[in-house]
């Protein structure tokens, strides 16, 4: 069992769960994530791990209501236990030393890249951080990420924070800074790491986009996670999450997406990404 | 061989739910033998002298020994026996192929009516269940030795089950939240319940076993991180891979891997959808394609969801299913239809992304190959479209890479499965054995725990050994 230490609503409809995992914090890596049962009778779901305490053996996470099973971890309290937290799943993302390397996050995104730009600055690349949101109230994290970036830009659909607009205005931000992406990593909702594979593809870099097709056991063992990257079947939870976002099919990936539309009644939210 | 007695041919039929009764509830198909009917097969054994039936088993149980017990109504005795080398019996009674085991071994079959071991075995094992007290061996005293073991299928069961009984200190991982392996998540409840694999695994945790859930090894701790708090590791992880038929339109809603579905439906329940908040889909018509146990399950598994026509698309003729045939005649009789020499060659969907239709084409059999069945050979031209809502592929699965590729002088076979000595389960690692589907390849139940049998002496020997 896995003991609840923090949860809280930081932003309209994303949540914030830190929980005891000392093994998992000991190992993760950026671009790993976990799966999570909240209850015995719970989905296995994936989530991506935004921070860790190696010390006090913890691990956070950032998530999004958006069904029956994270409406029921939205409303677990501190000091409870949660009978799954298994992890760390997935492959590492590729940490090196590339030179300009331009991060986006959208929605639990921001949180799930917040690792990863850690560790590209570590590593003595120039950070360059974009966040985007539908409004100023459902940024988070700023504080937190900016240390680590040479520069942070925010666009918000509403313009109540930086850029008004959406992924495609990032090429402009870049262009107008002089901004010449070596590689660009984008983490949040499938609709935001597609438009920014298709939107960025002309800077002629990798675009390294954490994938989120559904899972089950996260170990490779169901092919339920299955996507077609450059032509080829590959499992996201062994080969990924992290793929090159111009080689993926992304037309596949978001009708493999609702596959159980009709039977998850969708919890009507305003975050205002168009649904992860 | 006992002459005097006369030959009783009548071998006894276990009560089943009826097919049209069965092919709509959960429930376990085969009811098992009342004491009447088990004593009554007990007593045609003729306890051979040099029963050839133990030749058959591969854990080598004592059959005329504990078969002898059961026509003598002394079925504690009867456990006892059956459990000195089988620790669990009420699955392998239900689950293994008898009739190429112990069972076509016995001298009876030449008659055409070998005895029901396994219908006995599983007897004796629901008699064990039934009463208030379940005997637990006596445990010497701890030996200070403690061993890890990886997965927790029957394998590691096993060999977690007969160390803990020699006084070793047993700790077993378990990347899923439920221990049980393919027992768990793979064969459905209306095979082998699930509160049976459940006991089985409290059994050998009152025997002192740790068990360890939700922890991925290779990934939560590698085994090279493991295996410096362990005087020994055994590995049992599975055959979980799933293999895809490499035709298009394969990624399609409504087309599952047989671990995807029976994973949906036995692991996290989905019969009990929404109770249970994981979904399966309820199809109309639902191809199987393979001809495995793992197929029937998944024909099976559909039409209890409630499908109209449920198929199963096999590209040899009946002769070579290789599913047991008792579980190939229970299919039938619950209206599955056997589309036979038959080859998927490509899924096709609707402009919604759903499968619609499958191509296949007709097949021949041609001459033996290496495994000895006939090689089935395309018709050319003989292409037809079968309308279909879902397809589920039931073709075989690989070993699961996880461990091979995060560990180091762990020698791996063309497969990616583990290289193991046949005779005592060592890997080329130090401190390390392996056994069941991850060396073998998917294999059979009782193959797994004869592997685990052997590593288990082995591991004892080298744990002895030592100061
Ligand atoms: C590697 C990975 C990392 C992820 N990281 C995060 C994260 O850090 N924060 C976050 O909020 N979300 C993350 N997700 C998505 C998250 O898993 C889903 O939002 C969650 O499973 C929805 O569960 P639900 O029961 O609340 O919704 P449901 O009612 O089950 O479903 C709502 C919709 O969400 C999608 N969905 C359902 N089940 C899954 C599933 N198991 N995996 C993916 N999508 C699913 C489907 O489109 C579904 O129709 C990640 C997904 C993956 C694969
Ligand atoms: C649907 C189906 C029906 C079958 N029917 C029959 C039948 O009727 N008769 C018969 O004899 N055989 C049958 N089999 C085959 C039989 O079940 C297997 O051969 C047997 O279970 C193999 O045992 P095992 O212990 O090697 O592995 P498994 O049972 O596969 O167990 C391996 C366990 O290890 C866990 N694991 C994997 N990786 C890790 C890791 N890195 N860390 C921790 N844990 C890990 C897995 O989650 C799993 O629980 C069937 C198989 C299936 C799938
Ligand atoms: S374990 Fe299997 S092979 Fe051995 S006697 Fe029992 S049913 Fe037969
Ligand atoms: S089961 Fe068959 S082979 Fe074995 S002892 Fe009885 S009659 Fe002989
Ligand atoms: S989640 Fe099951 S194989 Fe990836």
């Amino acid at each position: 069992m896995f003991e609840v230490i923090e949860i809280e609503m930081i932003v309209p409809n994303l949540h914030l769960l830190t929980v005891r995992a000392p093994d998992i914090a000991e190992q993760i890596k950026p671009g790993q994530f976990v799966i999570v049962r909240s209850d015995e009778e719970s989905e296995r779901i994936p989530l991506s791990v935004a921070d860790w305490d190696r010390k006090e053996g913890t691990i956070t996470i950032i998530f999004m209501e958006v069904g029956v099973s994270t409406q029921k971890m939205a409303s677990l309290k501190q000091g409870e236990y949660i009978p799954t937290v298994v992890g760390p799943l997935g492959k590492p993302s590729e940490i090196e030393k590339f030179g300009t390397v331009v991060c986006i996050g959208g929605c639990y995104g921001i949180g799930s890249i917040f690792p990863t730009i850690k560790a590209f600055h570590e590593k003595g690349n120039n950070v360059i951080s974009i966040m985007e949101a539908r409004s100023l109230n459902l940024l988070y994290w700023k504080d937190k990420i900016k240390p680590f970036c040479s520069s942070l830009f925010t666009i918000t659909r509403d313009g109540s924070d930086g850029d008004i607009g959406h992924i495609k205005h990032i090429v402009e931000i870049l262009h107008k800074n002089g901004i010449k992406p070596d590689r660009i990593i984008a983490n949040g909702c499938t609709f935001m790491i597609y438009k920014a594979s298709k939107d960025l593809s002309i800077f002629n870099v990798p675009i390294i986009v954490s994938l989120n097709p559904i899972m089950i056991d996260g170990t490779g063992m169901c092919g339920v996670c299955r996507v077609t990257v450059d032509g080829k079947m590959r499992f996201a939870c062994v080969d990924g999450p992290d793929f090159d976002g111009r080689l993926v099919d992304w037309e596949e990936l978001l009708t493999r997406r609702k596959q159980y539309v009709d039977e998850e009644a969708f919890l009507v939210h305003n975050s205002g990404c168009g649904g992860i | 061989m006992n002459q005097k007695k006369k030959l009783d041919l009548n071998r006894r039929e276990m009560p089943k739910q009826p097919p049209h009764i069965r092919r709509r509830n959960f429930k376990e198909v085969a009811m098992g033998y009342t004491v009447e009917l088990a004593v009554g097969e007990a007593e045609r054994c003729l306890q051979c002298k040099k029963p050839l039936c133990v030749q058959g088993c591969p854990v080598e149980i004592n059959i005329p020994g504990f078969i002898k017990c059961i026509a003598n109504k002394d079925f504690a005795e009867a456990i006892r026996i059956i459990k000195k080398t089988n620790c669990l019996p009420a699955v392998c009674g239900r689950v293994c192929p008898q009739e190429e085991q112990c069972e076509i071994s016995c001298i009876l079959i030449k008659k055409g009516a070998p005895i029901a071991i396994g219908r006995l075995e599983r007897f004796a094992a629901e008699w064990e269940a039934s009463q208030e007290h379940i005997e637990i061996p006596k445990i010497p005293p701890p030996t200070g030795k403690k061993v890890a073991v990886v997965g927790s299928g029957p394998a590691g069961i096993t060999v977690a089950g007969n160390l803990a009984m020699l006084g070793h200190d047993v700790t077993m991982y378990e990347a899923l939240h439920e221990a049980g392996g393919v027992l768990t998540y793979g064969i459905p409840e209306f095979r082998l319940p699930k509160k049976i694999v459940r006991r089985e695994i409290d059994y050998i945790k009152k025997m002192g076993v740790k068990l360890i859930t939700n922890f991925v090894v290779g990934k939560t701790k590698t085994v090279d991180q493991l295996i410096n708090n362990y005087d020994a590791l055994f590995i049992a992880t599975g055959a979980g891979l799933p293999w895809f038929m490499n035709i298009p339109g394969e990624n399609l809603n409504g087309v599952y891997s047989a671990n995807e579905y029976l994973t949906r439906m036995n692991l996290m329940k989905g019969f009990n959808f929404p109770k249970s908040s994981t979904p399966i889909k309820k199809h109309n018509r639902v191809a199987v394609v393979g001809g495995g146990n793992v197929a029937m399950d998944c024909a099976r598994t559909a039409a209890r969801l409630g499908a109209e026509e449920v198929y199963i698309i096999y590209r040899r003729s009946k002769k070579e299913l290789p599913a047991r045939l008792e579980e190939v005649e229970n299919a039938e009789e619950e209206g599955v239809i056997f589309k036979l020499l038959t080859l998927p060659i490509r899924l096709i969907g609707d402009e919604n992304g759903w499968l619609k239709e499958i191509e296949c084409l007709r097949m021949k059999l041609g001459e033996p190959d290496q495994s000895g069945r006939r090689r089935p050979i395309k018709i050319e031209g003989s292409e037809f479209i079968m309308p279909m809502d879902a397809c589920i592929i039931a073709i075989g699965n690989s070993p699961n890479p996880i461990i091979p590729n995060t560990t180091a002088d762990l020698e791996v076979g063309k497969w990616r499965n583990i290289i193991a000595d046949e005779k005592t389960g060592k890997t080329s690692k130090d401190k390390v054995w392996a056994g069941g589907d991850i060396v073998t390849g998917a294999a059979t139940v009782i193959l797994a725990m004869g592997a685990g049998r052997i590593a288990a002496l082995s591991i004892n020997e080298y744990l002895s050994g030592e100061k």
